[in-house]
């Protein structure tokens, strides 16, 4: 390990670019490089780049690159646009399969989209291990900046060499120091609210320390926004489930530990009304027809006080609740969305049982399909059998009714209809707009006589104890751009040769006009003109106009 | 100077530790979302009760000390109709060896569940989730899905697709006492 011995015998350590002392620039290579560039970290040692050894070293050090970071940042984005070029699989049908379904539509390039991950690119492990490179980029690229920048202004001195002042941008060298002059300078920069130090008449005035600290309290922000992503997979903190309910259905709450039970106690859909709100929607509706006003589901919340899951005899009423779109019921960190609702679901159905030839009808009876009963007495001498129920029919397979679901799109009940002419009953199959007697000709069949049907609503179950983080996160960030963004960081410093002459150098990381303005403020009773910006001379020199008075490229945050 | 290189070390293993360890984490928790919030083998089985077509209570504590092959199932499921026979022969082969069958329907008519038990002639208890209560606390995605109970109380394996009869009497065999 070596360590640079500045000619002014200050011991710096490894790859330090300018001496922490007197500001002397120990390196060719620092002596060669832009000023900006150096100031940039003010010309300290990154340690990153001073050890090497093990492979703890190397790895630590690929991450602080910032050269790194960008490539990181460049190839997540692009990952990300790549991602949209093919709908993720989240918005697809979820009756295609996804491994069918990208090659299908979209050839080879559909499937090695879906081979590579790109359909479900958030969660595939690569586009994860990219954002966690970069969240690893940001930590280790930011310690192994701020700590040194830290270090280095803390501990700067107030008297630098000759050659740390004369490479500034803005130097001059005046041919004569005098304490009054130099009192002049200093309570000028003062009424600028510089912050003085003063050293054997030499002086350092500074203010806007903080903004430097900006991108590194932008980067805070950044971490805590990415911990609080993380924290959503841990149990608890996060739930997001769906579920449906039909009007007057109570059904446990997913995702609530078994805790809480909902009770709906109807769904209404409202549209807006052409002749009562007719001011403001009633040309639209004439246009375009109905306009949804409100999705509403009234909802009672049941706390299940205690007992297992299944044990339904403790469930006390919590609260009676809307639930509209953009409106949850909120309870206990959860809240409940209404996001989906189907219409006209069969309830119960109603039939006749009819002797044909007569023409004599008896009952009606009513099917609950959510409790279909054995058998359903209709006089003294007719009654009606249920053998089957078939909720979801969708034809025979084997001689025998289909029904690949439990929902009651298209129900089908399959009776034996009892009547004094026939003791032993009479077979009957009964689904929508289909009548068969598969056993032969019947005397009596069934009649339908009315439906009842009800709403169901989808709502969705919605916990994230993790929105604070995030907010916090947020908050930081901003304050980190707005700190870096709306302050700059400004020096001055004054010394006073041994020739008695006095050298006058400023330096900003951003906005020079401003730094101009100061000096300019700071030199107007001392009758000497104020620094010379270099820049702008060499700017002038070469366009030999004003034009470029705005030019503030080599900005240093 | 070496003291402080060692320091140094110390300080970047530490960071980089548990660098790692948080996207190990996520990365964990993302590729297994699905899986990780259902009972696993390992766990113990969560504690239900619910009553079977006869108006008796089953409750899964109760069964301590004997196996239970937990079935969730649907009438309108295709495999789990296929599987019924195997498990109810496979049961009358293994009751009295102390292992029980527990049949969760989820969320149908009594009818439709005692007409298929009358059609396939089941003897075990069949018990009906009506509020789907018990799926939920098992975080059951789709049927059938069987979970294998140790005596112990302690979930075995979960199996989440449907069985030969063979499959079936190899994992009763596993969970009894």
């Amino acid at each position: 390990m070596s360590e640079i011995t500045c000619k002014c015998g200050h011991v710096n350590p490894e790859g330090t670019e300018l001496c922490l002392s007197c500001g002397r620039a120990l390196t060719t290579d620092a002596e060669e490089k832009k000023t900006s560039d150096v100031m940039r970290y003010e010309g300290m040692a990154r340690r990153s780049q001073t050890y090497n050894g093990s492979i703890i070293d190397k790895v630590w050090n690929f991450f602080s690159s910032v050269k790194v970071g960008v490539w990181l940042i460049v190839i997540t984005l692009s990952a990300s646009a790549l991602g949209t070029i093919f709908p993720q699989v989240l918005f697809i049908s979820p009756l295609e399969a996804p491994e069918v379904y990208y090659e299908e539509r979209y050839g080879v390039a559909g499937e090695i989209y879906y081979i590579l991950g790109f359909h479900d690119l958030y969660n595939s492990w690569w586009y994860l291990l990219l954002i966690a490179a970069i969240g690893t980029s940001i930590i280790i690229a930011s310690l192994d900046r701020v700590i040194p920048l830290y270090k280095a202004l803390k501990h700067q001195r107030v008297n630098r060499h000759a050659s740390f002042m004369k490479r500034q941008r803005i130097y001059t060298e005046y041919p004569l120091y005098s304490s009054d002059t130099f009192s002049k300078i200093k309570d000028g920069l003062r009424n600028k609210r510089y912050r003085i130090r003063e050293e054997d008449g030499n002086l350092l005035a500074e203010k806007g320390r903080f903004s430097r600290w900006g991108p590194y309290v932008n980067h805070t922000g950044l971490i805590i926004f990415l911990i609080g992503a993380m924290l959503r997979f841990v149990p608890g903190m996060y739930v997001d489930e769906v579920m449906w309910i039909r009007e007057g259905e109570t059904m446990a709450i997913p995702g609530t530990d078994q805790e809480y039970f909902l009770k709906s106690e109807g769904f209404t859909v409202e549209t807006y009304d052409a002749d009562e709100d007719k001011e403001v929607f009633g040309a639209t509706i004439d246009r375009v027809g109905a306009i949804a006003k409100n999705f509403q589901t009234d909802a009672i919340l049941l706390k299940r006080e205690d007992g297992v899951a299944g044990d339904s005899s403790n469930l006390v009423e919590v609260e009676e609740h809307p639930i509209r779109v953009n409106q949850p019921f909120k309870f206990d960190n959860f809240a409940l969305y209404q996001v989906d609702f189907r219409q006209g679901e069969f309830r119960s159905m109603s039939f006749n049982l009819v002797q044909k030839e007569s023409g004599d009808s008896f009952g009606p009876f009513e099917i609950d399909l959510t409790q279909p009963e054995d058998e359903y007495q209709l006089d003294d001498d007719h009654r009606v059998e249920l053998m089957g129920y078939y909720p979801d029919f969708s034809g025979f397979e084997n001689g025998e009714p289909q029904s690949p679901s439990p929902v009651p799109n298209n129900p089908a009940f399959l009776f034996k209809l009892f009547s004094p002419e026939h003791p032993d009953g009479e077979v009957a199959f009964i689904a929508i707009q289909q009548n068969l007697e598969p056993l032969g000709e019947n005397d009596y069949q069934l009649s339908f006589n009315g439906v009842e049907t009800r709403d169901v609503s989808g709502l969705t179950v919605r916990k994230d104890l993790t929105l604070w983080i995030l907010a916090l996160g947020g908050a930081i960030f901003m304050i980190g751009v707005v700190q870096g963004a709306y302050w700059n960081h400004r020096r001055v410093w004054v010394k006073r040769t041994e020739e008695g002459g006095m050298l006058v150098s400023g330096h900003t990381n951003k906005n020079w006009f401003g730094l101009r303005k100061d000096l300019e403020a700071a030199f107007t009773n001392t009758g000497l003109e104020q620094p010379k910006d270099q820049h702008e001379q060499n700017l002038n020199k070469v366009s030999a106009g004003g034009a470029k008075e705005e030019e503030n490229r080599d900005t240093t945050s | 100077m070496n003291n402080r290189k060692k320091k140094r070390l110390i300080v970047r293993i530490t960071i980089l530790s548990v660098l790692i360890a948080a996207v190990v984490y996520t990365l964990y928790s993302t590729l297994t979302e699905d899986e990780r919030m259902i009972v696993k083998a390992g766990d113990q089985a969560p504690d239900f009760v619910l009553t079977d077509l006869n108006g008796e209570t089953h409750r899964l504590s109760d069964y301590k000390g004997q196996g239970v092959f937990l079935n969730f199932w649907g009438t309108w499921c295709k495999p789990c109709e296929k599987e019924m026979p195997y498990m109810e022969n496979q049961y009358q082969a293994f009751k009295d060896q102390g292992v029980q069958i527990l049949a969760v329907n989820v969320g149908e008519s009594e009818f439709q569940v005692k007409n298929f038990a009358k059609k396939y002639n089941l003897s075990f208890p069949i018990v009906r989730d009506s509020q789907k209560d018990v799926m939920y606390s098992y975080a059951i995605g789709p049927l059938p899905t069987t979970l294998l109970i140790n005596p112990e109380g302690e979930v075995v394996e979960v199996v989440k697709s449907g069985m030969d009869e063979e499959t079936v009497a190899s994992y009763m065999e596993m969970i009894k006492p």
